[in-house]
């Protein structure tokens, strides 16, 4: 509860609830959850044949996850292996996509510093958090969409029905799940399902454990060395030619960093590459690999492409039909703020709201604890003007109560429940103690 | 509230803030344009107004820092607007208007070499205010007001 970033999470009746408009869906809590309680959702994999032709979008990280013995080709080849008709790296629409980056800083030059759209947890926090700053958000797509839609359209130009085109996304975090299922600045998604990494590492791993023949994947090009660590921190900061670019990972550095931008105290930035994950991608928590490991072997992988002298990437801008269409785009739409900072519409009921904020805030005690079912003492004082808590749920208070006859116990014990759940002051172990005190 | 103490009372529909500044202490700055930003951003104030108030407030808390002994910064938010007064013990602008001026700079050479002082503070805060008044007393100290209005 206290890991979140964005104090999403509530207790109530025993479980831990989400709130929707608050969280940015970075994944910290399924990462640190010692019971699992955080699930990530995911579409039933044999969706895929509710499609004729069935195309896999690999992000470059998953080549990552497997022994360096295993080369990217073999891995690629498991997959398609797994009933996909074409298989392709997410990245092929890194070389497209860094052209019109640079393109962008041309037109923008009075937005100081630009933000990358590429991680979709750090474009809504800065949407519930930052929502001065979405107007520094690019608003171009990501790779994965880019090769979408040059994958839909190549397909389509070949005379396939689009309806029996299906693409599935491999991916590396939460953020992009929801990215595809509501998109931020597009209507849809180009993109038909999502498939978490996870659970597309272990069904390759026991193919690949079984493999005897090699199929080989039509279509499939070699990635540029760039193509390939784009995901990995500094992937884009190091090829944006204009001005002065920074990448920071991890999402409370991001916070700390864009606290300093938004007050104008940071100048001089031309380019912000932010990621909610430590080590990027790589760190990702549908990862199952050690981020450390997958991002050193995916900088080898890129300086073995790069020194390969049969290497020719296909870049997607040499096709001329399919280009024009991905300028036409390859755009996202006006990102807007959906601020959870503000305590109401109406300026003087918010200022009311504040000042009945610091009367609680000072009541309580300060110690974060988390007993009354959120995060912090503060946040227990903004529910409870918002009428979502009640001050009774603070144990202090309760103690406070209980010591001038105002609360009996019956009662407390009810409001702990309602927070922990039936069964929480029912300990059976407890029994001999109970007995022996009495 | 991080080692700095902040004061603060609240009529209804009406705020007052309090913080204190010392000169010299470049490490410190930017709380108070912090607080403010996020005191703001609960009001629902509009995004722009926040950012041009918080831009003025921390460039006029900077020339504290920079220039005087100590200070304190007094804010008085209500409905309408929002008035940001900093009053400072230091040395006093002589010529306020000659101050005001783009590219203006008491600044040493060496210390514009090093990227400072590049006369451009003023004229920064007065394009981030609706209203700013300046008033001055050489060898005692500067009083700075600071009015944005809020859209309605």
């Amino acid at each position: 509860m206290n890991i979140c970033p964005t104090e999403a999470i509530r207790v109530v009746h025993g479980k831990a609830h989400m709130h929707a408009n608050r969280c940015v869906d970075c994944g910290e809590c399924y990462r640190v959850c010692p019971v699992g309680a955080i699930i990530v959702e995911q579409d039933d994999f044999e969706n895929i044949y509710n499609f004729k032709t069935r195309i896999a979008l690999i992000p470059a990280v998953f080549t990552g996850q497997f022994p360096e013995s295993v080369g990217s080709k073999e891995i690629l080849e498991a997959v398609h292996d797994l009933g996909f008709t074409y298989v392709f790296e997410v990245e092929e629409g890194v070389e497209f996509l860094n052209e019109r980056f640079n393109e962008y800083f041309q037109n923008n030059k009075s937005i100081k510093p630009l933000i990358s759209p590429f991680c979709p947890a750090i474009v809504r926090l800065i949407q519930v958090k930052f929502p001065t700053l979405v107007g520094s958000i690019i608003l171009l797509k990501a790779p994965v969409d880019i090769t979408a839609l040059r994958t839909r359209k190549t397909l389509m130009d070949q005379g396939i029905d689009p309806k029996e085109i299906g693409i599935f996304y491999v991916t590396p975090c939460a953020a992009k799940i929801v990215a595809v299922k509501s998109p931020v600045g597009e209507e849809k998604s180009v993109i038909d399902g999502v498939i978490n990494m996870n659970f597309l590492y272990n069904k390759v791993f026991k193919i690949l454990r079984q493999k005897k023949d090699k199929t080989e994947i039509p279509g499939l090009s070699p990635l540029s060395g760039k193509s390939v660590c784009w995901s990995l921190t500094h992937g884009e900061s190091d090829h944006m030619n204009q001005g002065r670019s920074l990448a920071i990972d991890e999402i409370n550095n991001v916070i700390e960093f864009l606290e300093k931008v938004e007050n104008e105290e940071i100048d001089g930035i031309d380019f912000l590459e932010l990621r909610a994950c430590d080590e990027s991608c790589a760190g990702g928590i549908l990862c199952p690999g050690n981020r450390f490991m997958t991002a050193d072997k995916l900088r080898k992988r890129a300086l073995r492409n790069e020194s390969d002298p049969d290497n020719h990437h296909n870049s997607i801008e040499n096709t001329g039909n399919t280009r024009e269409y991905l300028l036409d785009n390859c755009s996202l739409n006006k990102v807007l703020p959906r601020s959870i900072m503000k305590l109401d519409d109406n300026i003087a009921e918010a200022m009311i709201k504040m000042k009945r904020i610091y009367e609680m805030n000072g009541i309580l005690p300060q110690v974060d604890c988390g007993i009354c079912g959120s995060p912090t003492c503060k946040s227990l004082s903004e529910d409870i003007v918002q009428n979502k808590a009640e001050i009774k749920q603070c144990i202090f208070v309760q103690k406070i109560l209980e010591q001038n006859d105002k609360l009996d116990i019956s009662e407390s014990i009810k409001i702990m429940r309602s927070i922990w759940g039936e069964n929480v002051l029912d300990k059976n172990s407890l029994k001999d103690e109970i007995n022996e005190i009495n | 509230m991080q080692g700095l103490n902040q004061f603060f009372n609240m009529t209804t529909e009406k705020m007052h803030f309090e913080y204190p500044v010392e000169g010299g202490n470049f490490s410190k700055a930017g709380y108070p344009s912090s607080q403010v930003k996020k005191t703001l951003k609960q009001l629902n104030v509009d995004g722009n107004v926040i950012k041009r108030t918080v831009v003025a407030l921390y460039e006029a808390e900077v020339n504290i820092v920079a220039h005087a002994y100590k200070g304190v910064i007094f804010i008085d938010i209500d409905t309408k607007k929002i008035i940001i007064k900093l009053v400072d013990e230091g040395p006093g602008i002589p010529d306020i208007k000659k101050a005001m001026e783009i590219g203006y700079s008491t600044a040493t050479p060496e210390v514009r070499e090093m990227g400072f002082g590049a006369g451009m503070g003023l004229s920064n805060m007065n394009n981030n205010s609706d209203k700013l008044t300046i008033t001055s007393e050489v060898g005692k100290g500067t009083n700075v007001e600071i009015i944005n209005y809020f859209p309605s």
